[in-house]
């Protein structure tokens, strides 16, 4: 088994672009568009990180997150959380629903990688 | 042998005691423990300050001379008493009710408050009494001599004497007089100081006569037959002299300075009167009762030529009687010591309230304003005017060297201050008196009296004899004792004929013929109807007073908390054991005070009233409680003009406030939304450009696919920016129209061909052509905007297998209307109101714009004088486009 990584995003073409670089450095990526389920998804797939974005249709990434930590087993989940509303707001908000790393759109593709790659190390070193 | 050495000792010894009852009086007054003091017998005795000098010894002389004339000056007085003792008692009433201080402010306050009446009657009084109090010093120091003719010493003078006598009683009455600043002007010292006086001459007059009677002549019977033998004892009247002199009596009784000041001033309760209408007529037959005896004994057993003025002194002495000749003394110091101090006083609080203290304030301006300073000004006048009236005696006594009759100096002073009677009188029953007519009586009186009695008696050289003998300017009818060529009248008659008739008539003619002002009427009413207007001669009387209800409506003018304080203190105050103190008029005068500092002074005083029930409330008290709450309610008005602005202005902030956070939220959604959307497709761009970038082995077909979503996402931002100018442009109002004249029909065709062109899409478009056969005037690439976009999101949202959208034009009471009907699913019930917002946009994943569409042609539709909106009833997406029909036209096609 390799690390598996689920990317919950709705744009299709940003979904394509993550999937390829993290398929490139060795990851499973599974993905997910719709946020009304995506808490089904994680608990289902029980990925080793998660990669979130805020706006999704059906439910927000913040209201995903806040869920997931009310699981036991997924308190410590890294979640990558995405977004392209960029306001300082938004970034205390998903710090209080426990964040693990917090990114604004647009990304280049290393910070994307090291990111995952440091929060897979860092939950992996515990 | 009494000697002057033994006078003087005694003299200092009486008026030690003096100073003690009238000290100890004082201090029984200041701690309340002054009942007897304020009883009806003090009163009674106080009043008879009337009985002079004057009367102790000039009587005996009177009868002497003229015979039972004598008995007028004890006539009026005692008519007054008990045939007008109801006029006394409004009198009292009046003065208690206004808090009169003098004669001269009573007239003043009863004519509107005029200080210049005020002025004529202290001065009238001045002039008036003066040579009274002068008569008084010349009793006095004819006793003394008398004394001294018995025991000669080597330093006696009559000069040293009367001015160490007029010292000694200035500071007496200074002393007692100008203590303290009472707001009452009483004086409970001095009035039982004067009691006591009373009861010594009485006691002292009694002696000699029961000396005389029973001593002398051996008996009542032998007395009367003496008295037969004597002429004395004829009944001769003179019926002009014995009106007058009645006449001046009563008039002197209700006017003099010294008589309004015990009777009015010092008056405790008018019930006192009840007592003293029979009690001093009884003081006075007593008084009255021995003089014609002493004087007919007298005249018997003195040799010829004694001076029957001091019989009672001189008879006594006579027959070695030396301790009966003291109290006798002692008798008649009492009746000038009495009347000079009362006298004093009365005149130097005319003196100093009417003429001094305006004058001081007027010099002061503005600085007077401290109430302490004016305090210490006002004792300060009172007692410079007590001296001065005191040296004015004294000076008079030098000057006319004592030589006339004393009974005469009182029936000129009489006649003077009866100048007062017909304002007086005419003031306290008679509404139409007015300032003008008093003011005018009062000096014609003034004049005449002074020219037909007072210069001609005593002025000796101040008046020519050529006048006196030849009349004013050499006019015979203007003679001083034959005014209008009256001759033979006595000049006592005639003066007081004259100057009464004229003093009267001028009054009556005056208040006739001129108008009183406000102020007077008012006044007016509250003298002549003054049992009307208050109830009782206190300041409160609470017998009747509720304490509940005294809390209720304090607690409403000064709120619950400090009412209870209050009223709780004054109930510890006053020992009691609960929370109410009993209503004490003590403790209403300082309800009142507090009162007043909230509702102001009248206002407090009528409240009060109301619930004591003792007093009925005054026209004036209304008045200035109108006053009041004019001012109040003027104020509160303006306080409410304020606040309701205030509200407003709140009101607006609030608003305003609302609509800045609305709007600022708005703004931030707003940011938020641009910012995502253009984020994403950047996102894109730059994930798939750095992959071609970065990544070596891509194959041909992964660089094509990523190319072209880097291209079809750079065109997305390319729409969302012009979206977002176009938006700007609609929103801000900057933009142009580019109206013209065509066929809707025209502009559905390009729409439609311009939507479906290029597109994947199935959607079948169906039109009525025949409907579109209307003309209108509008800019045709906007409204061809609004369609495409229709048209198109029709296209990419209409779900149904065999995607169709249907056109429709009506003419829909006097507008054109254009339905858009698909046969999808449409648009969900939740989301229908808010299809036109920005960044709106039903389902994401097929979302080729920003979500700008619709909120663009509802704003295009609005600039247009049209409009946009969802139909709701239709299963599929059904939009209705419309447009006015001002600005259409039929046609024919």
């Amino acid at each position: 088994m390799g690390r598996q990584v689920l990317l919950i995003e709705d744009e299709a073409n940003i979904t394509e672009a993550i999937r390829f670089l993290l398929t490139r450095d060795g990851w499973q990526v599974d993905t997910h568009a719709d946020g009304s389920d995506a808490v089904e998804t994680v608990c289902r797939l029980s990925p080793d990180l998660v990669i979130l974005d805020v706006m999704l249709p059906g439910k927000s990434g913040m209201d995903i997150l806040r869920e997931l930590r009310e699981i036991d087993r997924l308190r410590d989940l890294p979640v990558l959380m995405l977004t392209a509303r960029g306001q300082s707001r938004d970034r205390d908000m998903a710090e209080r629903a426990g964040v693990s790393r917090f990114m604004t759109k647009p990304f280049s593709n290393t910070e994307v990688l090291d990111a995952v790659r440091d929060l897979y190390a860092q939950a992996n070193s515990r | 042998m009494a000697t002057l050495n033994l006078m003087v000792l005694v003299c200092l010894a009486y008026v030690a005691l003096l100073f003690i009852v009238a000290f100890a009086a004082d201090r029984f007054a200041a701690t309340g423990r002054s009942t007897w003091l304020r009883s009806p017998l003090i009163y009674t005795l106080s009043l008879s300050i009337y009985c002079t000098a004057w009367t102790f010894y000039g009587a005996v002389g009177y009868a002497a001379r003229s015979g039972l004339e004598f008995v007028t000056i004890y006539l009026g007085p005692t008519l007054v008493m008990m045939g007008w003792w109801w006029g006394l008692r409004k009198l009292v009433r009046v003065g208690r009710s206004q808090r009169v201080t003098s004669v001269a402010d009573l007239i003043s306050s009863r004519y509107g408050k005029s200080n210049l009446l005020a002025i004529a009657v202290t001065v009238l009084a001045v002039i008036g009494i003066t040579p009274y109090i002068a008569l008084q010093l010349q009793s006095i120091t004819l006793s003394f001599s008398i004394f001294f003719e018995e025991a000669p010493v080597g330093s006696y003078s009559d000069a040293s004497v009367v001015f160490w006598v007029a010292v000694g009683l200035a500071v007496f009455a200074i002393l007692f007089g100008t203590r303290n600043l009472d707001a009452n002007e009483r004086h409970h010292g001095v009035v039982t100081a004067i009691a006591l006086e009373a009861v010594v001459k009485l006691v002292a007059l009694l002696a000699v006569g029961i000396f005389v009677v029973w001593g002398l002549s051996g008996g009542v019977a032998e007395t009367l037959a003496r008295i037969d033998a004597s002429p004395i004892g004829e009944w001769q009247v003179n019926g002009s002299r014995w009106a007058t002199i009645t006449f001046l009596a009563v008039a002197a009784f209700v006017c003099l300075p010294r008589m309004f000041q015990v009777m009015v001033v010092e008056n405790d309760d008018e019930r006192h009167l009840r007592t003293a209408a029979w009690a001093f007529p009884l003081y006075l037959l007593l008084i009255s009762l021995f003089v014609v005896p002493i004087a007919v004994v007298g005249l018997d057993v003195m040799p010829a030529g004694a001076n029957p003025d001091m019989f009672v002194l001189t008879v006594p002495l006579a027959q070695g009687k030396a301790a009966l000749a003291m109290l006798s003394f002692l008798g008649g110091f009492s009746s000038a010591t009495s009347m000079v101090i009362v006298a004093a006083m009365a005149l130097s609080t005319m003196v100093s309230n009417h003429v001094v203290m305006p004058i001081w304030l007027s010099a002061q301006g503005d600085r007077a304003s401290v109430s302490g300073d004016v305090r210490s000004v006002v004792l300060l006048a009172r007692r410079i005017s007590i001296g001065a009236i005191m040296a004015l005696g004294y000076f008079y006594f030098r000057l006319s060297g004592g030589g006339s009759a004393l009974a005469s100096i009182g029936l000129i002073s009489f006649a003077g201050i009866a100048q007062i009677l017909p304002a007086m009188i005419g003031g306290l029953f008679w509404r139409g008196a007015t300032r003008i007519g008093a003011l005018a009586g009062l000096t014609v009186g003034f004049a005449l009296w002074l020219y037909t009695l007072l210069l001609p008696q005593l002025g000796a050289g101040i008046l020519p004899q050529s006048v006196l003998e030849q009349g004013l300017f050499g006019f015979g009818w203007l003679r001083p004792e034959a005014l209008f060529g009256i001759e033979g009248l006595d000049p006592i008659v005639h003066s007081v004929m004259w100057s009464m008739l004229l003093n009267a008539g001028v009054f009556c003619l005056g208040s006739m013929l001129s108008f009183p002002s406000p102020l007077e009427r008012l006044q007016g009413a509250q003298f002549v109807d003054v049992f009307d207007h208050s109830a009782g001669p206190r300041g409160w009387t609470g017998s009747v007073a509720q304490s509940e209800d005294l809390m209720i409506m304090t607690q409403r003018i000064l709120g619950a908390r400090e009412a209870q304080v209050l009223f709780q203190r004054e109930a510890a105050l006053q020992g009691g054991r609960g929370h109410l103190p009993e209503p004490t008029p003590l403790f209403l005068e300082r309800l009142e005070r507090e009162l007043s500092g909230s509702v102001g002074a009248a206002a407090a005083h009528a409240m009060i009233g109301q619930i004591v029930g003792g007093s009925s409330v005054s026209v004036e008290d209304l008045l200035a409680v109108a006053d009041e709450s004019a001012q109040l309610m003027e104020y509160s008005s303006q306080l409410e003009a304020k606040s309701a602005e205030l509200a407003r202005t709140a009101r607006k902030l609030r608003e305003a406030n609302e609509k800045l956070t609305q709007i600022s939220l708005q703004k931030d959604a707003f940011l938020g939304q641009i910012s995502h959307e253009l984020r994403t497709p950047m996102t894109s761009i730059r994930a798939f450009s750095e992959i071609l970038r970065d990544e070596d082995n891509l194959t041909e077909g992964e660089k094509v696919r990523y190319a072209g979503i880097i291209h079809d996402e750079a065109l997305r931002l390319t729409r969302l920016l012009n979206d977002l100018l176009d938006l700007s442009v609609l929103e801000s109002g900057q933009v142009t129209l580019n109206m013209r004249t065509g066929l809707i029909s025209e502009v559905l065709d390009r729409a439609v061909s311009a939507a479906l062109a290029g597109a994947e899409g199935s959607l079948l478009v169906r039109r009525r052509q025949g409907t579109e056969a209307i003309r209108l005037t509008s800019d045709f690439d906007r409204l061809a905007q609004v369609f495409i976009n229709l048209i198109s999101n029709a296209q990419k949202y209409c779900n149904a297998p065999q995607p169709e959208l249907v056109i429709s034009v009506h003419d829909v009471g006097g507008q054109v209307v254009v339905d858009f009907i698909d046969n999808g699913g449409g648009v969900p019930v939740e989301v229908q109101s808010t299809v036109f917002e920005k960044f709106f946009r039903v389902n994401a994943e097929k979302a080729g714009g920003a979500g700008l569409g619709l909120a663009i042609s509802k704003e295009i539709m609005q600039r247009l004088g049209g409009d946009i909106v969802y139909l709701p009833g239709h299963t599929g997406g059904a939009f209705r486009v419309s447009l006015p029909l001002e600005e259409a036209q039929v046609g024919q096609g």
